[in-house]
């Protein structure tokens, strides 16, 4: 008798399925957006000193040329740091607009200064000023050369898809429990605005607005999770006790929860908020978005507890056959309670995060999330009939789903075409999901 | 009784071959059916008589194999094809609309249409049916409302309505009472004078031998004999299914009885359960029999905290007991095999393994954390000594067959080392060999000073294996039997039917 399970095509093909599609589309999207890509910021600078000390010597005069951009900024210190460390004379840094550059470059030469060459960032070097002086010209910029890149997968864009994922992600954990135990969850969009509007007036009202200090700050975040909490408890105790359906509970939640939101705010968006919450959701840490790194960690944590704990095995025992589970001593409405409030919770969390990194709390936040996120744990295999399904499988749908629409982004695909293609992937997935049920059902 | 058998069989099935993913459940099955005649399809859990009927019904296409219908190959290859061809087949779980009446059932998906349904002329071709059957169903009622027996003749029935010349029909007696049993042979008998080719499926071997002209046997998926009911005795059919002797089909052995354990007084709720008191011993098995819907599995029920009680008190080794719900009673030491494996019993679509640990998870677990490696290695000890057949433990408690999954229950409930086991309906669809072993591990739990109650409509079975029997007529214990030895079966139906 095996202890373990055999290896199968057929199995891998079940379990990784996802993975696979997620791994095809950005292939595919990394071939279809590849372009010349001019590189930028501290690379470029290097790039570009190390090109001119090459060619014009060390005791070459230069003068170093870039736009008003965040990375230019990076381009111009690294530049000139470079440059000057290499015996280089610097003779002006410009930073602005093409004008600004023609005065600066005229000056210099009014100085006496002969310029060797001139230091630019890509953008800059398209700029007609340099062949307005005999002296200088054009073919004297030095600009870093450019590589040929997919724009899908430069690291901006992939840190910025993983950002925009993260907020569903999270979410979506707890969207994934409860449709394993056969439920539905509709009144996550709503809390992640109730959490942003609480969250807000907490620190406007019992905080200093933009003065709070982060003690309070992590107590005001607390009271907007813990509202939502409320809420999911609320809808575990309507449907275990009083037997309402979960669409309905979650339906009649959903509009509470945004009546009251805009009822708190005044139908108002709070904005006095304090750096410390703003760092939650817009900062980054090792160069990874806070809202990345909180995902990561939830998912972890997320996964032991579904497959390792006794809560785990709990769940998917109520979602694969409630009256079974019972017989077997599975406290059921507790299990059903926990699950909606750990749903609540998270919807809460993810609405911190959104208004932390909109600066903002707005009871028009959360639009429309219950049906992405319910649109990432299905396309992530989550059987809606409930007891099967796993925590990494939404992370991969919620990939899915967020690749595709960045994707079609970059290929400016209009909005109305985003959603019929979305709408056809989980069509898809619940395709594929049918499939292998009827397969394997005998 | 004369049979008239036409030379050429009504239906022919040759080197039929069915595999699913990892399991051979038909290997070169063959099976020949004559007009007019029943033939008997027996055969252990798991021997592919499920697989052969389906093929048979159209809802599994066979890998290889010829299936032959009155001299004409045939492609069942779905339920509706398998119909035109005159097959029909009567499952376990019925096919019925539960808010629609009998006829409305019987003409589900034909109704002659023109505009409207012509509700009048429906009605009447199905009391038409009926009266052809001999027997009468309320027409106009839902059919949830009907019980199971009539439910069943619903599909008869509808079978009739397609024109069957082949009635398939699996283990159609498993929830009727004895009386409805003698109903359905009548009307068996009388589709049998008209022609029809009845198949067959049961464990009880009494029927077998009392309905049936033929006998065909599978074993593992292959054919292993078939010969005329007059030809062979119960034993010879119980060794070609087991395919190796069993000398007593109920190997009782009486442990040391003791004090009372578990006591219950004025057990009460609603209408289905009225003052029941009554009290088991240490090392007993306590038998509780009586008509479907006599109220066995509702006291049991009430024992175990499924249902909540009205009134009563129940008491174990001298503690009262404050019995709120399963995980009560099951802390307290009391576990409960249901009737019903697949609804209540399993969590199908989990693993067997998920399964074994679900009522076990306190034991098996630190902190919350799951200890796979203990919950694997307990498991894997009754894997071995129940011999569930399974290819590893993460299978699907889906993809196992009846006796299998009554394993992996029993495996979960023995884990838990309960001191009082409440068996409902344990041998339930199960075959000859595994009925055999789940009698001799009752045997070691009685020795070991547990105490069972047995909960069992199959009379030689509680007169084989209880050390004292109650009996239950409308939710109360109209009889006790002490002395189970110098009893009858025919003593038992008399306190069942409370004359």
């Amino acid at each position: 008798m095996n202890e373990s399970k055999p290896f199968r095509w057929t199995g891998f093909a079940n379990d990784y399925g996802m993975v696979i599609v997620l791994l095809i589309l950005i292939a595919a999207f990394s071939v279809l957006t590849l372009e010349r890509q001019t590189s930028t910021g501290t690379d470029a600078g290097r790039m570009v000193a190390r090109d001119i000390i090459a060619s014009h010597g060390s005791s070459s005069t230069v003068v170093v040329v870039a736009g008003l951009k965040p990375p230019d900024e990076a381009f111009l210190r690294e530049a000139t740091d470079t440059l000057e460390a290499a015996g280089a004379t610097v003779a002006a840094t410009v930073g602005g607009k093409p004008a600004d550059a023609r005065r600066t470059i005229e000056r210099v030469l009014q100085e006496g200064h002969s310029i060797d060459a001139i230091a630019t960032t890509g953008d800059a070097a398209k700029w007609s000023i340099y062949d307005r002086f005999e002296s200088v010209g054009s073919d004297k910029c030095v600009s870093a050369a450019p590589t040929l890149w997919p724009t899908f997968a430069k690291s901006e864009n992939v840190l910025n898809v993983a950002n925009q994922t993260a907020i569903y992600a999270i979410i979506a954990i707890g969207m994934t429990m409860v449709i394993i135990t056969a439920g539905i969850d509709l009144s996550v969009g709503s809390l992640v605005a109730l959490a942003a509007v609480a969250t807000a007036v907490f620190i406007r009202d019992v905080g200093d607005g933009t003065e709070t200090g982060s003690g309070l700050m992590v107590v005001a975040c607390c009271a907007g999770v813990g509202v939502c909490a409320l809420a999911g408890i609320f809808n575990g105790v309507m449907i275990t006790r009083l037997g309402i359906p979960p669409f309905i509970t979650t339906l009649a939640m959903m509009l509470m929860a945004r009546g009251l939101a805009r009822r708190l705010s005044d139908e108002l968006s709070i904005q006095a908020l304090p750096a410390s919450f703003t760092w939650i959701g817009g900062a980054a840490t090792f160069g990874i978005p806070n809202p990345v790194i909180l995902m990561v960690v939830l998912y972890g944590v997320a996964h032991v507890v579904m497959s390792r704990t006794v809560f785990g095995r709990y769940v998917y025992a109520v979602g694969g056959n409630a009256e079974a589970a019972r017989l077997s001593g599975v406290p059921v409405k507790r299990v059903i309670v926990v699950v909606y409030t750990l749903c609540g919770a998270l919807a809460g969390l993810g609405g911190i995060v959104q208004s932390s990194k909109l600066g903002s709390g707005d009871p028009k936040l959360g639009l429309m999330f219950e049906l992405d996120v319910i649109a990432a744990v299905v396309v992530g295999g989550t059987s809606l009939m409930g007891g099967e399904g796993r925590i990494f499988g939404t992370l991969i749908g919620a990939f899915i789903i967020a690749v595709i629409k960045n994707g079609m982004n970059l290929m400016k695909v209009g909005a109305p075409e985003q959603q019929i293609v979305l709408g056809a992937v989980v069509l898809l997935a619940v395709l594929v999901d049918t499939l292998k049920r009827r397969g394997t059902a005998h | 009784m004369v049979i008239t058998v036409d030379t050429a069989p009504l239906l022919e099935m040759s080197g039929i071959r069915k595999s699913f993913p990892g399991v051979q459940a038909l290997s070169n099955v063959s099976l020949k059916l004559h007009r007019g005649e029943v033939l008997a399809l027996m055969g252990e859990n798991g021997a592919g008589k499920s697989t052969l009927i389906k093929t048979l019904g159209g809802a599994h296409r066979p890998d290889a194999g010829t299936i032959v219908i009155d001299g004409k190959l045939v492609d069942l290859s779905s339920p509706m094809a398998a119909i035109e061809a005159g097959i029909g087949v009567i499952y376990q779980e019925f096919n019925m609309i539960p808010a629609l009446t009998a006829w409305e059932n019987i003409f589900l998906g034909r109704e002659q249409t023109s505009l409207f349904v012509d509700r009048s002329d429906e009605r009447s071709r199905a009391a038409a049916l009926f009266g052809r059957l001999g027997v009468n169903v309320p027409l106009d009622i839902p059919s949830r409302q009907l019980s199971i027996a009539q439910q069943q003749l619903v599909e008869i029935a509808k079978a009739l309505s397609q024109d069957v010349r082949i009635l398939v029909m699996d283990e159609p007696s498993a929830a009727l009472t004895p009386r409805e049993v003698r109903k359905l042979f009548a009307i068996i008998r009388e589709l049998r004078s008209q022609g029809i080719g009845v198949i067959y499926i049961s464990h009880r071997l009494d029927e077998i031998f009392e309905i049936a002209d033929t006998i065909t046997v599978l074993r593992d998926g292959l054919y292993a004999g078939d010969a005329p009911t007059s030809d062979i005795t119960r034993q010879q059919l119980i060794e070609l299914m087991v395919g190796r002797s069993i000398e007593n089909e109920f190997p009782k052995q009486a442990a040391e009885i003791g004090d009372a354990r578990l006591v219950v007084t004025g057990l009460c709720r609603d209408a289905t359960v009225t003052n029941v008191s009554f009290e088991v011993r240490r090392g007993e098995i306590l038998g509780l029999t009586g008509l479907v819907g006599a109220g066995r599995t509702e006291l049991v029920r009430l024992m175990f905290g499924a249902d909540t009680r009205d009134a009563g008190q129940i008491a174990l080794d001298g503690r009262v007991l404050n019995i709120n719900s399963p995980r009560d009673a099951i802390r307290a030491g009391m576990c409960l095999l249901t009737e019903d494996r697949k609804l209540q019993g399993l969590v199908l679509c989990r693993s067997v393994r998920e399964n074994f640990g679900l009522p076990n998870v306190r034991h098996l677990s630190t902190f919350g954390v799951m200890q796979q490696q203990q919950e694997r290695s307990a498991f894997s000890g009754y894997v071995d000594s129940l011999t569930i057949r399974i290819p590893h433990q993460e299978q699907l408690a889906r993809n196992l067959s009846g006796g299998n999954q009554q394993k992996v229950v029993l495996a979960k409930w023995l884990q838990q080392n309960a001191e009082v086991l409440i068996f409902d309906e344990p041998t339930r669809g199960i075959d000859v060999g595994a009925k055999h072993e789940i009698y001799q591990l009752m045997n070691n739990l009685t020795a070991q000073g547990k105490s069972i109650i047995m909960i069992s409509s199959e009379l030689p079975e509680v007169l084989g294996m209880s050390d004292r029997i109650l009996v239950m007529h409308e939710g109360r214990i109209t009889g006790e039997i002490g002395d189970v030895a110098s009893t009858t079966q025919e003593k038992i139906m008399e306190l069942a039917i409370n004359r």
